[in-house]
């Protein structure tokens, strides 16, 4: 049993605001291991930004401040480490992929010089020219065309695929342990976003990085993810392999998301979404933040009162619901009503 | 980069022209010479055709127009209209005095703010922060001629009651003076420090929230995650972007402040363009009036040529349109 | 959560759905909509310095507009026996008096309610010019935009005071409405220039384009869509307008040739008072402090006012 590359055990991560404490990450814990690409997959508001942002001390505190959890990298744990120390880690062993990439790239800088700027930050003996080609190399990797011309470009003048794709350059100048993406495609065209996933992948496999997605796009999950941790309301409501979340759901929130995605294949009589919307992160609904919203609950009072942990069961990946062994019941009533096939408390 | 400047040079020239109907236009239509002229008693005949002739003020006014353009032109706004002086000289040593003032305020305001405002933003919130604000607000809520009065009179009560010339509170220099350069710093003290409280007031706040609004942006959050120091992070990154709106910002008001320190000038008594705009005005002279309008304006023109090319090497995304 | 997201959400809510849903818990999804006013309003209440500076200035507004009865004395009636006298609680010479006994105080508060007067007028000439020609001019745009942008250029070219200075002294000032008319012509290029950014921002805006699939005027478009959503940093500059022109007011007074006498101002107080100044020293300062006070409180209001009304603004 290998041991993890990055794990992160009980996370708690509050901000002080004008209108109350949001809690934005409740209680978070999951592993990562060497090589496996991770899907963290959670509505806006679940807390997955803020979880891996606070692991490299990215939030701003104040107003934010990690309240107590431990994020373990490589054995040791970083949180609260000193800044000198931190900066030690971003990029050269834990690197980071931002959402929008127009914004994430100094305008006034060349593309070039930002990625080169990776280099010599943790390289300090590194000169210009090394950087410069070894930077080059990345932008061919990443497959920019003329890596040699636009490397001296600006941002603006790269189309929203090649930023991203300069940014993974970015991301993977110094071979990290570890890669994290944070909705990655989200900004992107359709098309694009097939394009810089592969890229993602070239990435991970020249690098043997283990990769983290954080994305709301299951399509993304189900082309990239090994591995996936459901996030709702702050916490992890359920992991388990793409295999399990996608064809046997056991948390509602979890099957309410499989429910809910219309299906090109077979036939399909109604969509089913989740109704409601997703809890304030300042007051929250005492008992499982999900039991608003939860088709199987009916106000039952172990929902209402009494937070779930995440554990597994007797045969199953973990999953937190008071009720999870109901859940492959639930799923069976529902793919009948919406006409999507199903047998045995699994999906086709 | 060229192509860049010599556009917005080219397009200056229509404004220039615009600027200049405006002034000699507008004058005429608040004011007529010829009445005003009538005005002054002991005028002779004599005088006042003379007058009449060399101004062309039997013409149609698009003819007068045309012979003050040539005299601005080729002869330096050519003379005044009574006392037959020309305007070009004393113009210029308006101009001159003024700006020994206005460089040197102007200078210190733009490093004090930008200094003031990035350490403002950094500390957000902080006692530092609220203090600065506090005295920033101040600055803008003061008049400015007020502020120039109390700081001679504090200047002068030191004097009477210590005998220390710290500085001094008229004009621009003693003859004689035993050190003429630290005479004329003396001298320029108290006007510099009233021109510069007010724009450091003005620009440290614009320099605060451009710092600010680049310290929440995402490339500020992707250079962290680089692993760059903060120092890096917030000199490299952050400062590069949050002074481009203070340099134009200055710059633009650099072109207005030829023309603007009318009230510091009149009463500290500098002999600068402030002094030759009140006197003029006091005695009615309109060709002195306009050719003063006139310098004012092309330094504004000038500036707004300069702030645009400075903007463009500073942020390359405006090169290209 | 909007109370239109609630709205949208409950309209989604299909039959199906309800159907598989009767025993739903809502609990714990209060959702506390306010209206942007509402938001804003509260915003400003909980600025404190914005609040008081807005207590003090109702106090010196409602002072120098009841300053008949206010004031302890007239405001040009010498009083010899008491000439020269400095601040002092005898005879309630608060500010003290001048060289032929005219008590400081009531005079100060006389020049104020002109100030007030004065900038008051500016501030609404200058905002309703400058939104008309903004407007037009953002909303239109093309060729209409770029002449009157232009035109709000070269009024821009030319230094302000010495335009002023010339106007009133060629056209004669000494009248608060006449000064408040020149301040106003040359006041409402920033308003103009700011409604121009905004309309222009907002015209690209989709509730336009659906505004105008559903077959609205343009009169309607601007003033029932775009115009409310102006109209926050249409007051912030208004209330700024208001601080700088009771400046320059004061600045034109001072040299001669703003409001002159018989109509009290504040700016001519100071300078009547300029040349005792290490002698009697309460008569150029308590002007002058009055000037910083009004403009200082307005400042804070108008900074307060741009905290609430503009949600970007405030750090999270």
């Amino acid at each position: 049993m290998t041991e993890p590359v990055l794990a992160i055990r009980d996370l708690v991560v509050e901000f002080d605001t004008p209108d109350g404490v949001v809690h934005a990450v409740d209680g978070v814990s999951y592993e990562i291991y060497p090589g496996e690409t991770l899907g963290v997959v959670g509505e806006s508001g679940s807390g997955k930004s803020v979880t891996v942002l606070s692991a490299l001390g990215l939030i701003q505190m104040p107003p934010g401040r990690i309240v107590r959890g431990e994020v373990i990298y490589k054995g040791r744990d970083i949180v609260g480490l000193p800044i000198d120390q931190l900066r030690k880690i971003r990029n050269k062993e834990i690197a980071m992929v931002f959402q929008d990439p127009m914004t994430s790239l100094n305008p006034v800088f060349t593309v070039g010089d930002q990625i080169a700027e990776a280099l010599t930050a943790h390289n300090e003996k590194m000169s210009k020219d090394a950087a410069r080609a070894e930077t080059v190399g990345l932008l061919e990797m990443v497959g920019v065309p003329n890596p040699d011309r636009r490397y001296d470009q600006y941002p603006h003048e790269y189309s929203g695929g090649m930023r991203q794709r300069a940014m993974i350059a970015m991301a993977m100048a110094n071979k990290p342990s570890v890669l994290i993406a944070d909705e990655p495609t989200t900004a992107l065209d359709v098309t694009i976003q097939a394009q810089v996933l592969e890229v993602m992948k070239v990435a991970q496999e020249e690098t043997g990085a283990a990769t983290i997605i954080i994305t709301h796009d299951l399509g993304v999950v189900a082309e990239m993810a090994d591995r996936i941790a459901v996030m709702y309301g702050g916490k992890v409501v359920e992991t388990g392999t793409v295999d399990q979340i996608y064809h046997t759901p056991r948390h509602p929130y979890t099957l309410g998301l499989m429910m809910s995605l219309p299906r090109i294949t077979g036939e399909m009589k109604r969509l089913l979404p989740i109704p409601g919307n997703p809890p304030s992160l300042i007051n929250r609904p005492p008992g499982c933040s999900f039991h608003p919203r939860c088709r199987m609950s009916e106000g039952r009072e172990l929902c209402r009162t009494v937070v779930p942990d995440l554990i597994s069961g007797a045969e199953d990946h973990p999953s937190a619901c008071h009720f999870r062994d109901e859940v492959a019941d639930e799923l069976l009533r529902e793919a009948a009503a919406t006409g999507i096939a199903a047998q045995g408390g699994s999906l086709g | 980069m060229g192509t860049f400047i010599a556009r917005r040079m080219l397009y200056s020239i229509p404004v220039l022209v615009a600027a200049s109907m405006l002034v000699f236009f507008g004058m005429s239509l608040v004011t007529d010479p010829l009445s005003q002229l009538r005005l002054i008693p002991n005028l002779s005949q004599e005088t006042l055709q003379n007058i009449i002739d060399r101004k062309h003020l039997d013409e149609p006014i698009i003819i007068q127009y045309g012979f003050w353009v040539r005299d601005m032109v080729f002869d330096g706004f050519g003379t005044s209209a009574i006392g037959d002086n020309p305007i070009w000289p004393d113009l210029k040593r308006a101009i001159g005095n003024t700006l020994q003032l206005v460089l040197i305020s102007e200078a210190i305001a733009v490093v004090l703010a930008v200094i003031l405002g990035v350490m403002s933003a950094k500390k957000q919130y902080s006692f530092f922060d609220y203090t600065t604000t506090t005295i920033s607000f101040f600055g803008f809520s003061v008049p400015i001629f007020w502020f120039a009065l109390i700081l001679q009179a504090l200047v002068t009560t030191f004097f009477l009651k210590t005998g220390i010339r710290l500085f001094y509170t008229f004009g621009q220099s003693n003859l004689g003076a035993a050190n003429p350069f630290l005479d004329r710093i003396q001298h320029m003290a108290l006007p510099i420090i009233t021109l510069a409280y007010v724009n450091v007031a003005t620009y440290s706040r614009y320099q605060r929230a451009a710092m600010l609004e680049v310290l929440h942006s995402d490339y500020i959050r992707t250079a962290r995650a680089k692993g760059l120091s903060e120092r890096a992070v917030t000199m490299k990154h952050g400062l590069r972007n949050a002074l481009i709106p203070i340099v134009t910002v200055a710059a633009l008001n650099f072109g207005g402040v030829l023309g603007g320190a009318v009230i510091t000038e009149t009463i500290f008594a500098w002999p600068g363009m402030g002094k030759f705009f009140i006197d003029s005005l006091i005695r009615g002279e309109i060709y002195t009036l306009m050719a003063w309008l006139m310098v004012t304006a092309i330094a504004v023109i000038v500036m707004n040529l300069i702030a645009d090319i400075i903007y463009g090497w500073l942020d390359p995304r405006i090169r290209y349109d | 959560m909007t109370d239109q997201q609630v709205r949208i959400d409950e309209a989604l809510e299909t039959e199906a759905t309800r159907a598989s849903l009767d025993s739903v818990h809502l609990e714990g999804l209060e959702i506390q909509s306010l209206t942007q006013w509402q938001l804003a309003r509260r915003k400003f209440l909980q600025h404190r310095l914005a609040m008081t500076a807005l207590i003090v200035l109702t106090i010196i507004f409602l002072a120098a507009l009841f300053a008949d009865w206010v004031a302890p004395y007239p405001f040009d009636v010498p009083n010899v026996p008491d000439r020269s006298l400095a601040p002092t609680l005898e005879g309630f010479h608060i500010f003290g008096t001048d060289k032929i006994g005219r008590d400081y105080f009531s005079r100060t508060l006389y020049g104020t309610r002109t100030s007030m007067y004065v900038a008051f007028i500016v501030a609404s000439l200058s905002t309703l010019l400058g939104v008309a020609v903004g407007g037009i001019a953002g909303y239109y745009g093309g060729k209409l935009d770029n002449l009157l942008m232009r035109l709000t250029d070269l009024f821009l070219t030319l230094p302000f005071l010495a335009i002023l200075l010339v106007l009133s002294s060629f056209l004669g000032a000494g009248n608060p409405i006449r000064v408040a008319f020149i301040l106003a012509f040359l006041f409402w290029t920033t308003t103009a220039r700011i409604v121009r950014g905004e309309f222009l921002g907002l015209r690209e805006k989709e509730f336009v384009e659906a505004a105008k699939v559903l077959g609205a005027s343009d009169n309607r478009i601007i003033f029932r869509h775009i115009l409310p959503n102006t109209v926050g940093p249409i007051i912030v500059n208004a209330t700024l307008t208001v601080a700088a022109a009771i400046l320059v007011e004061a600045a034109l007074s001072f040299l001669g040739f703003g409001i002159q006498p018989p109509f009290p101002a504040l700016g001519k107080l100071i300078s009547d008072g300029q040349d005792s100044l290490t002698t009697q020293w309460w008569l150029a300062t308590f002007p002058g402090l009055t000037i910083i006070l009004i403009a200082l409180c307005i400042n804070f209001i108008g900074d307060g006012l741009r905290d609430a009304l503009d949600p970007k603004q405030r750090v999270k």
